[in-house]
């Protein structure tokens, strides 16, 4: 068991990126209801936006210091591709059958994906995305964390308590649970339940954007696809963790993130199994623990009953 | 007591897809009156007040309040004028404690000095608040719900109070204590357009009421008139 404590730390990183994508689905879950199936192109079109600015930027400015502003541009263009999504897509069908606004999301999702392919240059395949590289950094003798691996470890907990606080305290956050927990009545408050939902989708678009920075870094590259295994893992995590609920999506991220690599070290030492371990198989077994869970606890490791939202 | 016309209605039909809920009806409230809609399941009195306060868009008719018309302009809006409205079956928010209940609502206010002593009001108008103010709302009593929904919706010092059905689903003892600090409110000069199935109680304490039937109101008068009017007692009352 001598490499438990790496899996943990990698889990840990590969977990943290998930919860920040996960965020985008629950909030806007959270508040209408709506399950936005292009949130996975949201955190791609981020990327690209990051990688743009990367490319604007000089050759001599060292990556540290492009950083801030690799965020920032992918989080405008992720901010405003969503905030289009929930204006013009989304908020028409508002009153329609469930299934339609389902429908629009994946065909948003396939064209956000064509839209990249066409017009990005070079976008057919995937595109290098900038890396710290150079060694881990070692903690101890046997865990160690990857420079690129650093981002996600201090972005995303940063982020989480950027919300916590904003939802909890400010008097927006408080406007936006009165709307989740009963939309009619918070228009009676004077809340503009309109610009909550926009402002839902606008943190959700921001944290995809983060998240793609983190995907960049990690794997060194981006394309256009990217967004549908890591929206479908991040969903996941989400309904893991109890949709609807922020802290349920990180939560959700990291123990998917943990299972998913333990998966890869441990599976193939059990006997007999050997042909179900190793990467391969890994995506196979963060749904299996999905399916686990909601035997156990349909509504996640942290949601609330439906029954509450009389 | 009584001053100029702060609400009127006038020809107001108000419809559910092709179902026409509300057919047609006029009343006035005028300032520190108490106004009574009574009526059975289904006469039309909450669709009446969601349209009042921008939650529905009527099909026809004007609505003016406070000398403007406000048909068609945004619920969020509407409260910001003074028209305060505290709904069927209390809504209050429950996962958020008594204390931000309080605060939304006073949303739209600046002043927090004057927010601090509202909330203080509150909590001296209905001291249970004042002791759970840190629980979950969804914690409380039926009977404190009502309180609660009754105190945040004094915390946009409306000029113009609504409430829908106050006493539904409350015990005897609960429901005496909630009409007497509605009795309390209209004594400080509160105008109030009281939604009620406790038609005893309701005209008991208004000026003015308007008997409600399947979207039209069939009969009017002072609380008083309408409590003595015979078919109102068999009716309403349970006489026969």
């Amino acid at each position: 068991m001598h490499e438990l404590p790496q899996t943990l730390v990698s889990g840990l990183a590969l977990g943290a990126l998930y919860g920040l994508i996960a965020i985008g689905y629950t909030m806007v879950y959270g508040i209408v209801q709506l399950i936005n199936f292009a949130h996975g192109e949201i955190v791609m079109i981020g990327g690209f936006g990051a990688l743009t600015i990367r490319l604007w930027l000089p050759g001599s400015v060292p990556l540290g210091a492009a950083l801030p502003l690799m965020l920032l541009g992918g989080a405008l263009t992720s901010v405003a591709v969503a905030t289009a999504a929930e204006r013009f897509a989304y908020r028409p069908l508002r009153g329609a059958p469930r299934l339609a606004p389902l429908i629009t999301a994946i065909g948003l999702s396939i064209a956000l994906q064509q839209i990249v392919w066409a017009f990005y240059p070079d976008a057919k395949k995937s595109r290098s995305f900038p890396q710290f590289g150079g060694d881990a950094f070692e903690i101890t003798g046997n865990i160690h964390i990857q420079r690129d691996d650093l981002f996600v470890l201090i972005a995303a907990p940063l982020c989480m308590l950027a919300l916590g606080f904003f939802v909890a305290k400010s008097r927006t956050g408080r406007a936006m649970q009165a709307t989740a927990q009963d939309p009619d009545t918070a228009r009676l408050m004077g809340v503009n339940t309109d610009r909550i939902i926009v402002l839902a989708f606008a943190i959700g678009g921001a944290f995809a954007a983060v998240a793609a920075v983190a995907q960049g870094l990690r794997a060194g590259q981006i394309n256009f696809e990217m967004g549908f295994i890591l929206g479908l893992k991040a969903f996941t995590a989400a309904v893991l963790g109890g949709i609807g609920n922020i802290y349920g999506a990180m939560l959700g991220g990291v123990v998917l993130g943990i299972a998913e690599t333990a998966s890869t070290t441990y599976i193939q030492d059990i006997p007999g199994m050997q042909q179900l371990g190793g990467g391969g198989w890994k995506d196979v077994w963060a749904f299996v623990l999905l399916i686990v869970v909601l035997l156990v606890r349909p509504q996640g490791l942290l949601g609330e009953r439906v029954a509450d939202r009389a | 007591m009584t001053g100029t016309a702060l609400l009127e209605v006038k020809d107001l039909r108000i419809a559910y897809g092709k179902i026409e809920a509300v057919k047609g009806i006029s009343f006035t409230v005028h300032t520190g009156q108490v106004v009574t809609l009574i009526g059975t399941n289904g006469a039309g009195k909450t669709t009446t007040l969601r349209t009042l306060s921008g939650l529905l868009t009527p099909l026809a008719g004007t609505i003016h309040f406070d000398g403007r018309p406000i048909t068609g302009i945004p619920a969020h809006r509407i409260v910001a004028l003074g028209l305060a409205h505290s709904p069927e079956g209390r809504h209050i928010f429950p996962r958020l404690t008594i204390a931000e209940n309080l605060q939304l609502g006073a949303f739209l206010r600046k002043d927090t000095h004057g927010i601090t002593q509202d909330i203080q009001r509150a909590y001296d108008l209905f001291p249970i608040l004042g002791e759970r103010a840190k629980q979950a709302a969804g914690t409380l009593s039926g009977g404190e719900q009502q309180m609660l929904a009754m105190g945040r919706a004094l915390m946009s010092r409306p000029k113009l109070l609504m409430l829908d059905e106050p006493s539904m689903g409350l015990s005897p003892i609960m429901m005496q204590k909630i009409m007497t600090t509605i009795a309390e409110l209209k004594a400080n000069g509160t105008t109030i357009l009281l939604v009620e199935q406790n038609a005893q109680a309701a005209l008991t304490l208004a000026d003015q009421g308007h008997v409600m039937e399947t979207g039209t109101i069939a009969l009017s008068g002072t609380g008083a008139e309408l409590l003595h009017n015979e078919s109102v007692r068999k009716a309403y009352l349970g006489e026969d």
